[in-house]
C-alpha cells in the first residue's frame, strides 16, 4: 500500500469545462441506468486531464455529478496511484518504470537523469515546468527502459536519448511517442523474424469460408457413413 | 525458420502493428470471417469446440476456458449475463495483451461476440488499464468501426447482438484479480470479493459475469474458424495452441512473438530474442512467465518447455508465458527485492497478512541486497513468506511470497555469501557492531 494523502494547498473551487462535463456524462452513459458510480474513475481522469491534478473541490464535484457520498469518490482517488493529488509539472509529468524488467535494462540511469535536471521525485521541479516519479510496471517490458510522459510511452530509452527528450518537452516541442531506436512496436530489434509469409496478407484470409466441424442442419440428418 | 510455428498457422498477423488495424485491414487478414456461422450455433457448440481446443486462460491460472463458460446459467433471466475482458495487464513482465489492443483490436471484440454468444450475454465490458491511453483509444475507434458496420450492436448483421464497451481502470495492479476487478469496474476500490459466491453466480451488479483474460478471448474466433483439432495439435496434452510470448531482461533482442506453447525455454531466447546478452553460457536464471512465478536456474533452462505441466514439475509456472531473463551480472537478489516492493506497493491492504507481510519481506530484501540482514533472517523469511502464501482473499499475497522463495531454492548461497562478506566488511559479531576505532 502506498500512503496518499490530499494536497495541504487547495483551490476555492472546481467546475467542469463543457467538454469534459459531455465526456463524462458518454461514460455515464456507458452503463446500465442507475449504475453511473462505475463511471467513476474515467470521470475523476477526465478532471486530472482538465486540471492536471485531483483537487477536493473535484471530488466534490464528481461525487455530486455522479449521485455518490463524497468519501467514496475520495476512496477511490486515494486508491488509484494514477490520480495525482496534487498539481504536476506545466509541461510534463514524467512517470519512469523502475519494476524489475525496466530496472534490469537501466532505468536507474534515467532516473538519474530525472533526479539531476528535476531534483528529488514527487515534487514539481524548480522552475515548475517539471514533475517526475518511479512508478510501478506499466506493461512494456519488451520496451524497457521506458517512461510515460503525458500519458504516452516513451520506448528503448538511454540516459541520453531520455535527456535528449526531456530537453525537447522542454523547449515546447512535442516528441513523437514510441521506440527511441526506431522500433515497430515490440518488434525484435533490426526488424521481424516471423510474420514475413506474403500469403497471410494477399487478402485470401478474407474469402469466404466453411467453418469446420459444425453439426448437421436440423431437419438434414446427417448422411450415414458409407 | 524462427522457432517451431510456421506464419500460416499464426492468430495474430499484426502483431507489431505494421499493417492496418483497422475493421478493412483486420477483415483482410481474417477477422470477421464466417463469424456469421459461428454465433448461429448453440452455445453448447461453441463451449464445447473450446474445450476440444483445449485453450487455456491466457491470463495466468490456465484454468480451461470452454469449462468456465459452461459455469454461467444456462437461461437467461431478468439479470443480465456479462462477459467482462481483463485488460488490466500490470504483471512485471507482461506485456503482451498491450500488442492485442493496440493493433489487433477487431479480433479482440469478434472473441467478445462469439464469446457472449456461448455464455447467453448480450453485453462485454473491456476493463483496459488506465495507463494504456493510446491503446484505449485504438480500442475506441476499433469499437466505433465496428458499430458503424453493424458487427456489434442492436440489428447486428451477424444476427446476434452484443454491445461491446469499455471500461478503465486507474493505475492497481490488483484489479487484474478477478473479483477486485468487478469492484473497480463498479466504480469503488478495487478490494478482491470473497468466493463464494463466484463471478458467475453473482458479478458485476450482481449478476453473472464471466472474467476472461484478452489474448483468450482474442483467439476465439480463429480457433473456430480454423477448427479445434487445428489448435489441439500444437503443444502438448494439457497445453494446447499457439501463445504470445514475451521476452524482458538481459536479452539481445527482447520483443513479443506468437510461438507454439511446449517450445523450449532455449529455443524461444534463441530463435526469437536473439539470444542471452553474452551469449547462452552467460545465462543466470529466467522468471518465465511474468514476476509471480518463481524462478529457474539457468541448468535447468537447457530443457525446460514453456508448458503449463513443465514448469510447474520445476516449481515455477508457465503464467502469462512472459519470460525476464538474467545473465551471470545480474543482481538477483536486488531484482527480487524490487519485486518485493512492487508487491509492497501494489497491495491492497484488506488482508492482514498480505498489507503487513509484503512491507515487511521488502524491508528484509532490501537488508539482504547489502548484505546487512541477520543469517537467521533467512530462515525466518521463508517462513514469513509461507504464512503470507494462501491466507489472503486473493492470489496477490501468493505472488508476492513465490518470487522470494524462488530466489531462495536456486541462489540462497548467493544471500549467505553476501551476509559474510558484509560481517567480514564491517567486523560484526554475533549481530552486533564492533566500532572499528
Amino acid at each position: 500500500m502506498s500512503v496518499r494523502r490530499l494536497s495541504p494547498n487547495q483551490p476555492a473551487s472546481f467546475a467542469f469545462s463543457p467538454a469534459t462535463l459531455k465526456a463524462a456524462k458518454a461514460w455515464m452513459a456507458n452503463f446500465p441506468a442507475g449504475k453511473q458510480q462505475s463511471a467513476v474513475v474515467p470521470t475523476l481522469w477526465l478532471v486530472q486531464k482538465q486540471e492536471g491534478w485531483i483537487s477536493e473541490p473535484a471530488i466534490r464535484a464528481v461525487a455530486e455529478l455522479l449521485g455518490m457520498p463524497v468519501i467514496r469518490v475520495l476512496e477511490v482517488a486515494t486508491f488509484y496511484t494514477m490520480f495525482m493529488l496534487e498539481p504536476v509539472g506545466d509541461v510534463a509529468l514524467v512517470q519512469v518504470c523502475g519494476t524489475t524488467p525496466c530496472q534490469t535494462r537501466g532505468s536507474e540511469g534515467l532516473m538519474a537523469v530525472c533526479k539531476r535536471k528535476f531534483g528529488a521525485q514527487n515534487h514539481r521541479s524548480a522552475d515548475g515546468k517539471f514533475y517526475w516519479q518511479e512508478v510501478e510496471c506499466l506493461g512494456a517490458c519488451s520496451n524497457a527502459p521506458m517512461a510515460a510522459i503525458n500519458d504516452y510511452y516513451y520506448e528503448d530509452l538511454t540516459p541520453e536519448s531520455f535527456e535528449k527528450l526531456l530537453d525537447d518537452f522542454a523547449a515546447g516541442k512535442k516528441p513523437k511517442p514510441g521506440s527511441a531506436i526506431g522500433r515497430q512496436g515490440s518488434a525484435p530489434e533490426g526488424g521481424p523474424l516471423t510474420l514475413t509469409d506474403a500469403k497471410l496478407f494477399d487478402g485470401s484470409l478474407g474469402k469466404k469460408i466453411k467453418i469446420p466441424n459444425l453439426p448437421p442442419k436440423p431437419g438434414k440428418p446427417a448422411k450415414a457413413p458409407a | 525458420m524462427a522457432g517451431i510455428l510456421a506464419d500460416k498457422d499464426r492468430i495474430f498477423l499484426n502483431l507489431y502493428g505494421q499493417r492496418d488495424w483497422g475493421l478493412e485491414g483486420a477483415k483482410a487478414r481474417g477477422a470477421w470471417n464466417g463469424t456469421a456461422d459461428i454465433v448461429a450455433q448453440t452455445p453448447e457448440w461453441i463451449c464445447d469446440q473450446m474445450k476440444a481446443s483445449g485453450l487455456r486462460g491466457r491470463g495466468g491460472a490456465g484454468f480451461a476456458t470452454g469449462l468456465k463458460w459452461t459455469f454461467m446459467p444456462k437461461v437467461e433471466s431478468e439479470r443480465p449475463h456479462y462477459l467482462l475482458v481483463n485488460a488490466d495487464e500490470s504483471e512485471p513482465g507482461a506485456c503482451k495483451d498491450r500488442d492485442i489492443l493496440r493493433n489487433d483490436p477487431h479480433l479482440l471484440i469478434e472473441g467478445c461476440v462469439i464469446a457472449c454468444r456461448a455464455m447467453r450475454s448480450r453485453q462485454a465490458y473491456i476493463y483496459i488499464r488506465g495507463e494504456y491511453v493510446h491503446e484505449r483509444e485504438r480500442l475506441t475507434a476499433a469499437i466505433r468501426q465496428a458499430y458503424d458496420a453493424k458487427l456489434i450492436g442492436k440489428g447486428s448483421i451477424l444476427g446476434y447482438d452484443v454491445d461491446v464497451g469499455l471500461q478503465h481502470g486507474g493505475g492497481a495492479y490488483i484489479c487484474g484479480d478477478e473479483t477486485a476487478l468487478m469492484e473497480s469496474f463498479e466504480g469503488k476500490k478495487g478490494q478482491p470479493r470473497l468466493k463464494p459466491p463466484f463471478p458467475a453466480g453473482a458479478g458485476i451488479y450482481g449478476c453473472p459475469t464471466t472474467v476472461n483474460n484478452v489474448e483468450t478471448i482474442a483467439v476465439v474466433g480463429t480457433i473456430l474458424r480454423r477448427g479445434a483439432d487445428w489448435f489441439a495439435q500444437f503443444g502438448t496434452e494439457k497445453s494446447t495452441g499457439t501463445k504470445l510470448f514475451a521476452g524482458s531482461g538481459h536479452l539481445n533482442k527482447p520483443c513479443v512473438v506468437e510461438d507454439a506453447v511446449g517450445i523450449s525455454v532455449k529455443q524461444l531466447i534463441e530463435d526469437h530474442f536473439g539470444g542471452v546478452r553474452g551469449g547462452w553460457g552467460n545465462l543466470k536464471a529466467v522468471i518465465p512467465g511474468g514476476i509471480s512465478v518463481r524462478m529457474i536456474p539457468a541448468d535447468q533452462c537447457e530443457d525446460a518447455l514453456m508448458t503449463y505441466e513443465d514448469l510447474q514439475a520445476r516449481g515455477s509456472g508457465l503464467g502469462t508465458g512472459t519470460m525476464i531473463v538474467f545473465d551471470k551480472d545480474a543482481d538477483l537478489v536486488k531484482a527480487i527485492a524490487r519485486a518485493a516492493y512492487f508487491y509492497k506497493h501494489e497491495s491492497c491492504g484488506q488482508c492482514t497478512p498480505c498489507r503487513e507481510g509484503t512491507g515487511w519481506m521488502w524491508r528484509v530484501m532490501e537488508r539482504m541486497v547489502t548484505g546487512e540482514a541477520e543469517m537467521s533472517e533467512i530462515d525466518l523469511l521463508l517462513d514469513v513468506a509461507s504464512q503470507v502464501e494462501g491466507h489472503t482473499i486473493c492470489g496477490l499475497g501468493d505472488a508476492a511470497a513465490w518470487p522470494i522463495q524462488g530466489l531462495f531454492r536456486h541462489f540462497r548461497h548467493e544471500v549467505e555469501d553476501r551476509i559474510t562478506q558484509y560481517r567480514a566488511r564491517k567486523g560484526v559479531y554475533a549481530g552486533a557492531s564492533i566500532a572499528a576505532e
